[in-house]
Formats: structure tokens, C-alpha cells, sequence
């Protein structure tokens, strides 16, 4: 019995390169749909999007008409609810794809709708109400304003709705709140840290209540620590509002923390997109493989992705003789599980030697705290391994049993991973 | 070869503009003007019969209450010193001027300023006239004004705001075009119209630049009071021109200094409300 184990690459490419067919099957409507999104910066758009569609590389139209390609033909959609990360080097048109969603910058080309309305077509005062309500927005810089009080700040956007004063004040101290900013809200910006500014944007942000929250570098500019404490809270945040957020950054390791999907981008253009894993296993080109190199992949590839699916599973009712001809047959253990799937624990080789003779076995004394998520990190099953204890047990929230990790599968996981590596700096090197 | 380059003819193209403007105008200009001479004088008369032991603490008071009490303290200082050689009407006389042409040139120029920011086309338009406003000697500007207000504190007025008005328009407009690109993006990110962006964003973060501005008019102004004395302003600008024209050293350094105690005051003043607009 050979168990085959559960190719990670299988798992991680099943909607890899979805650049293309960038629109989820679902019939749901997207938040954000962005579509042919083209930006050329400069006084001769025409002739620079002309040159463009023409084939002619970024740095020639700079050269002939003094135009700057920021966006050429982006794609992508949205979901509601999900946290969509765009990820790039500085200058690859991270910043100006967030703000054609509002339309902070005008794209030259190319349609953004926003929960089926096309914000591309809507009039100066149209567009005014839809960013009132719609959008949220946090930036790198905090951009609060410096002769307000965080409370004046953040409930800034509700105030040029026309909202009553005790009102809006009531919703602001609810988002200061929130953020964990309680005890703040008449300070002055200049009096808070760094990371106590950015909550105040982010409670800026979500008093409209909007449902969508566009985040520009947003925790770039706070220490490591604070940085890392901001993005888990935000995930936590996400999970409670279900927003839809758009997340711009160019560290890799941050968009692996908020977990969603992520957009690599450079010179304008999409290059990758799909789970951070599927970055680390099957990346497009060289640029992309450069940029998820120094990654720990323990971080990101899931216990799933590395388990084998078919572990010796028998059922609690399965005769003892039955277990002793698996052990037999060179097996270490056997995993049980109950009538529904779900893990019930697992006896090793010389219990079950020692149950010989008896017809069925007793499951109540059986441990199943042993088993992992599927969902859990490789790095967070690692601790569970040592000298004796070689696998163990992957079940899933409901406790269905998913498979087993086993030491051999974490190495080959490795492997997997730095033969990747090797092909793909060897092709470069050609 | 007799080469004669015909003279640009600007003199008298700005003399046939003035005759046809006073012809067409001066009749309503003069009426404004002999207006506004009354109030004037209506305003100094006033405040020159409030009995100066009454004048000098309740203006101690006022400044106290805007400013600090050191400040207001120097201020009754320097009062009772222009009240002791004998200044005390023609200083009233100057505040009054200086006050009322400063009150003219925010009006306008606050405005224009404001608009000069917000339009590229307005602010195209209303540069070159700074320029050419500010460069101009100050006694150009009473010529004109002659014919259309008479001699006196109107004229006086008028030349006054002209020269003075430039800073506050510049500065008002420097002060919302300085607002940071992170904050206005952030307002319009939030849905701000134009004008919530104007009063809640840029002019109250402009407080301190237009300050400045305010400032500089103020000072321009009573930079303006020996020159409008030609033309019969009075106050202390009058009891300079009166010791020049006598030779009068002593006279005349003693009304100069005068009018350098009121501008300490008053610079003072409009630069302490400047940092209590500086929030952050
Ligand atoms: N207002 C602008 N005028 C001209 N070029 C611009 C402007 N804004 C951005 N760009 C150019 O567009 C490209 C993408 O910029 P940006 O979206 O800010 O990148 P990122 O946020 O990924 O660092 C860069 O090459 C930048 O120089
Ligand atoms: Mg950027």
C-alpha cells in the first residue's frame, strides 16, 4: 500500500493563472470588476495609447511622446467579502490600479464597476455621493488631518454626508472603538504613534460604512512589530465586517499574512495571480520567482496541500484480526474513524499486537486531540513532530478526517519546492 | 539717415484713460468718497473723545483678551507714551486708516486669493497684477486716486489698499496650494465637494500662511501713512510730513518713532493670533 500523497502542486495550481479567466464562475456579482484598465500619465494619451495598442514597448512611448504607461489592460474582479492583495515592486502601477477604482486618477481606458455600477461613466457629483458611501480608504501616510481631533477625523466622511452631529459623533466613537483607539478621541493626530494614526485612519475608513475598503501600503510605513499586530487585527476585522478590501503592498510576507488572493504586478501589467502558494510552487516567470525566493514556505503551504490523503483508515467496528493483517503488512498504525468520517483516534502497532485475541476494540479511551487543521500551516504542525511521533493525524473543522502528515511528506514538500527552484533559475540562466 | 524710434506713447495713453474714466466717473466717486470721509471722521471723532484714561485700559484689555498679558502690558506702555508727547489724536487718526484700508484689502483680497488658488486661469490672470502692484513706487498710486476721491484720508485709503492688498492675495493663495496632495487626496477620497474641501480642509490649514499675509498687508499699510500725509491724510503720518517740511529734527523723530511703536504693536498682535493658528 502505497499512499499517494496529495501533490501540493495539484492543489495549489487549481486556479493558477487565472489572469485570463479572471471572473469567478459564480453568479455572484463582483465588488470590483476591472476591466482593459489602461492608464498612460502625460499630455499626448492618445498618441502614447495609440503606440500602445501598436505593440511599442513603455520606455520607446516615453521616449517619443513623453507619456508614462502606469496601467496597460489590467484584469481582474473582486468578490465580496474578500481580501484582494495587490503585490508589485515600487512602480508597478500598485497605487495607480487602487486609485482608478475610486477614480482618484481617471483611467485613460478600460472599465471599473463597483457592485455592477460602472464607475468609469459616473458624473463628477455621481461620483462624489458613490465614494461618500462606498469606498473607505486608508493610506500610507495616515493622511489624517492635522488640525482635527482623531473623533473630528474620523467621523470627517460622515460629516460631508450632512449627518447630524450627535449622530455621526456616535458612529465615529463606535469605529474609534473598534480599532482600539477608546480613550483617543480628542487627541490631536500629532499626539498618537505611528500605528495608533493608521487605526485612526482605519476607523476612518469603516464610519461610513462602506463596504469596500481600499488600503494603499497601508501598515508600510509602521515598525515590524506594530505591522505585524495591524494585520492580524485587520484579518480579524475582516472576518467580523466582511468587507471587501483591496490591499496594496509590496512585501510579500505581508500579503501571506492577510491570507487572500494576490495580484502580482510589474511594469503596469499583471504578471500572476492566484494564492500565495501557487506563487511559491508554479511562479509565471523569472520576476515572480525572485520575488517569492526568500519566502518560508512553512508560512504558507497548508497541511493539506502537503498530507497524504490516504492514510490506513479503518472503522472502530473493523475486527481486531482485520487491523493485525494491516500491521502485518508493515503499517506502524491505525487510524480510526467513526461511521460519519470524522477522526477517533489511532492505535499504534503494539497495541494492536497486544489486542490479539480480543474481537473488537475499545475506542472511548482513545485520544483524537492529536490530530490538525488542514487548514493550519506546515510551520504550525511542526511542533506536533518529534523522534517518535512521525505522523499525524489532518482532519478538517467539522473533525472529518482529511489524511496524514507524515515526516516524508514535509521533506517532500521541500523538495518539491527547491526543484521548482532549480529548474526555473536554470532556464533563467539560459 | 535719420533714424527716430517713435516714443511708446504711455504716458499719455494712461492721462487720456484717467481724463475719460474722471470725466465718466468722478462724479459717483466723489460722492463715495465725501461718504466715507464722514464716516471717517465720525470714527476718529469718536474715539478721540473716549478720555484717553478710559481709551488706553480698555484697548490694554482687548489685547489682553486676544493676546497675551505681557503683550497687552507693552501695549498700554507704548500708549501712554504717545499719549504723553502729545501723539494720542493723530495715533487714533493712524489706527483708523491703517485698520480701515487693512479691513478693504482682506475683503478683496482674501477672495481673490482664495480664487487664484483654486484656478489655474484665475491665478494666470492675477499674478502679473500682483507684480506690477507691489513694484510700483506707493506714490504712483496717489496720483490717480486724487482726481476721483480729492485730497484727504480717502484717497489715502485708496492708495493704501492697492499697495498693501498684494501679500494677503499671495499668501492666501500660497497658503491653500500648500495643503498636502496626501490630505486633499484623502478629502476627495471621502467624497468632499469642492467647497467642503475649501473650508474644511485648506483654508483652516491656510489659517497661519493668510496670517502672515494679514501680517504684511498690515505692515505695508502704515508703511503708506508719511506718503498719504502729502496728500492730507494727517494723523502721524502728518506730524512726520509737517516736521520735514519745517525741519523740525526733533519733531519729526519723535512722530516717527510714533509710528514705529504702532507698528510693533500691531505686528505683534497679528503674530501672536498666526501661532495660535498654527494647531498641529
Ligand atoms: N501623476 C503621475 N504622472 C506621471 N507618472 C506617474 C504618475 N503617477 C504614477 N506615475 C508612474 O506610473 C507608474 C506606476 O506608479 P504607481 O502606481 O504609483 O506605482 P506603485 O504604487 O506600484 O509604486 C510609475 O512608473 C510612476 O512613475
Ligand atoms: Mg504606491
Amino acid at each position: 500500500m502505497k499512499p499517494a500523497r496529495a501533490a501540493a502542486a495539484t492543489i495549489g495550481s487549481s486556479d493558477k493563472h487565472a489572469i485570463s479567466s479572471a471572473v469567478p464562475a459564480k453568479p455572484v456579482t463582483p465588488a470590483i470588476q476591472v476591466s482593459g484598465l489602461t492608464k498612460i500619465f502625460g499630455l499626448r494619451q492618445r498618441e502614447g495609447l495609440d503606440l500602445l495598442d501598436a505593440k511599442t514597448s513603455r520606455a520607446e512611448i516615453q521616449q517619443r511622446t513623453g507619456c508614462v504607461v502606469g496601467l496597460e489592460n489590467v484584469n481582474f474582479s473582486v468578490r465580496p467579502g474578500e481580501i484582494l492583495v495587490v503585490m508589485g515592486l515600487s512602480g508597478s502601477g500598485k497605487s495607480t490600479t487602487l486609485r482608478c477604482v475610486n477614480r482618484l486618477i481617471d483611467p485613460t481606458r478600460g472599465q471599473v464597476t463597483v457592485h455592477g455600477t460602472d464607475v468609469t461613466a459616473l458624473s463628477t457629483k455621481a461620483l462624489r455621493d458613490f465614494r461618500r458611501t462606498g469606498f473607505g480608504m486608508v493610506f500610507q501616510q495616515f493622511a489624517l488631518f492635522p488640525h482635527r481631533t482623531i473623533v473630528g477625523n474620523v467621523e470627517y466622511g460622515l460629516e460631508i454626508q450632512g449627518m447630524a452631529p450627535g449622530l455621526r459623533r456616535d458612529k465615529a466613537m463606535a469605529a474609534i472603538e473598534q480599532v482600539g483607539l477608546k480613550g483617543w478621541a480628542e487627541a490631536r493626530p500629532s499626539q498618537l504613534s505611528g500605528g495608533m494614526q493608521q487605526r485612526a485612519g482605519l476607523a476612518r475608513a469603516l464610519a461610513a460604512d462602506a463596504d469596500i475598503l481600499l488600503m494603499d501600503e497601508a501598515f508600510s510605513a509602521l515598525d515590524p512589530l506594530i505591522r505585524r499586530d495591524m494585520q492580524g487585527e485587520l484579518v480579524a476585522l475582516q472576518e467580523k465586517l466582511k468587507k471587501t478590501i483591496l490591499f496594496v503592498t509590496h512585501d510579500l510576507d505581508e500579503a501571506v499574512a492577510l491570507g487572500g488572493r494576490i495580484i502580482l504586478m510589474r511594469d503596469g501589467r499583471i504578471v500572476q495571480e492566484g494564492r500565495a502558494i501557487d506563487f511559491l510552487l508554479d511562479p509565471a516567470d523569472d520576476y515572480v520567482m525572485r520575488f517569492v525566493e526568500h519566502i518560508d514556505m512553512f508560512g504558507i503551504m497548508t497541511v493539506e496541500a502537503a498530507m497524504m490523503r490516504t492514510p490506513c483508515v479503518m472503522t472502530a467496528d473493523d475486527p481486531v484480526a482485520a487491523m493485525l493483517a494491516r500491521i502485518d503488512e508493515g503499517a506502524d498504525e491505525v487510524v480510526l474513524s467513526d461511521q460519519d468520517g470524522r477522526y477517533a483516534g489511532r492505535l499504534s502497532a503494539a497495541t494492536i499486537r497486544a489486542m490479539r485475541g480480543t474481537a473488537r476494540v475499545d475506542v472511548r479511551g482513545l485520544a483524537t486531540t492529536d490530530a490538525i487543521l488542514g487548514s493550519d500551516t506546515l510551520g504550525s504542525a511542526l511542533p506536533r513532530f518529534s523522534r517518535d511521533v512521525r505522523a499525524v493525524p489532518v482532519v478538517d473543522r467539522s473533525g472529518k478526517l482529511l489524511g496524514q502528515l507524515t515526516d516524508t511528506c514535509i521533506i517532500s514538500a521541500i523538495a518539491q519546492q527547491r526543484r521548482v527552484g532549480a529548474t526555473r533559475g536554470a532556464a533563467g540562466k539560459l | 539717415m535719420d533714424w527716430t524710434i517713435p516714443k511708446l506713447p504711455v504716458a499719455d495713453v494712461t492721462n487720456a484713460a484717467l481724463d475719460y474714466l474722471t470725466d465718466r466717473f468722478s462724479g459717483v466717486t466723489r460722492a463715495i468718497s465725501h461718504t466715507v470721509a464722514a464716516w471717517i471722521d465720525v470714527l476718529t471723532g469718536g474715539l478721540n473723545a473716549v478720555p484717553v484714561w478710559i481709551a488706553i485700559p480698555v484697548l490694554a484689555l482687548i489685547i489682553w483678551r486676544i493676546t497675551t498679558p505681557k503683550l497687552a502690558l507693552l501695549s498700554a506702555l507704548g500708549f501712554f507714551l504717545l499719549w504723553d508727547v502729545d501723539l494720542w489724536r493723530a495715533t487714533i487718526q493712524t489706527l483708523v486708516l491703517v485698520l480701515l484700508s487693512t479691513a478693504a484689502s482682506l475683503t478683496i483680497g482674501i477672495p481673490i486669493g482664495i480664487a487664484a488658488a483654486l484656478s489655474r486661469r484665475a491665478w494666470h490672470g492675477v499674478s502679473p497684477v500682483l507684480d506690477l502692484m507691489q513694484t510700483m513706487p506707493s506714490f504712483v498710486y496717489l496720483i490717480p486716486a486724487i482726481p476721483f476721491f480729492g485730497l484727504g484720508a480717502v484717497s489715502a485709503c485708496f492708495a493704501t489698499i492697492i499697495f498693501s492688498m498684494p501679500p494677503t492675495i499671495r499668501l492666501t493663495a500660497l497658503g491653500i496650494l500648500q495643503t498636502p496632495g496626501a490630505l486633499v487626496e484623502a478629502a476627495d477620497a471621502f467624497g468632499s465637494s469642492p467647497m467642503q474641501k475649501l473650508f474644511k480642509l485648506q483654508l483652516p490649514l491656510a489659517l497661519p500662511t493668510v496670517m502672515a499675509g494679514i501680517n504684511q498687508t498690515i505692515m505695508l499699510a502704515l508703511s503708506m501713512v508719511v506718503i498719504s500725509a502729502m496728500i492730507g491724510a494727517g494723523g502721524l503720518g502728518g506730524e512726520v510730513w509737517r516736521a520735514i517740511q519745517r525741519l523740525e529734527a526733533g519733531d519729526g523723530f519723535q512722530a516717527g518713532l510714533a509710528i514705529v511703536i504702532v507698528a510693533v504693536i500691531l505686528d505683534r498682535i497679528t503674530q501672536h493670533i498666526a501661532r495660535q493658528a498654527q494647531v498641529h
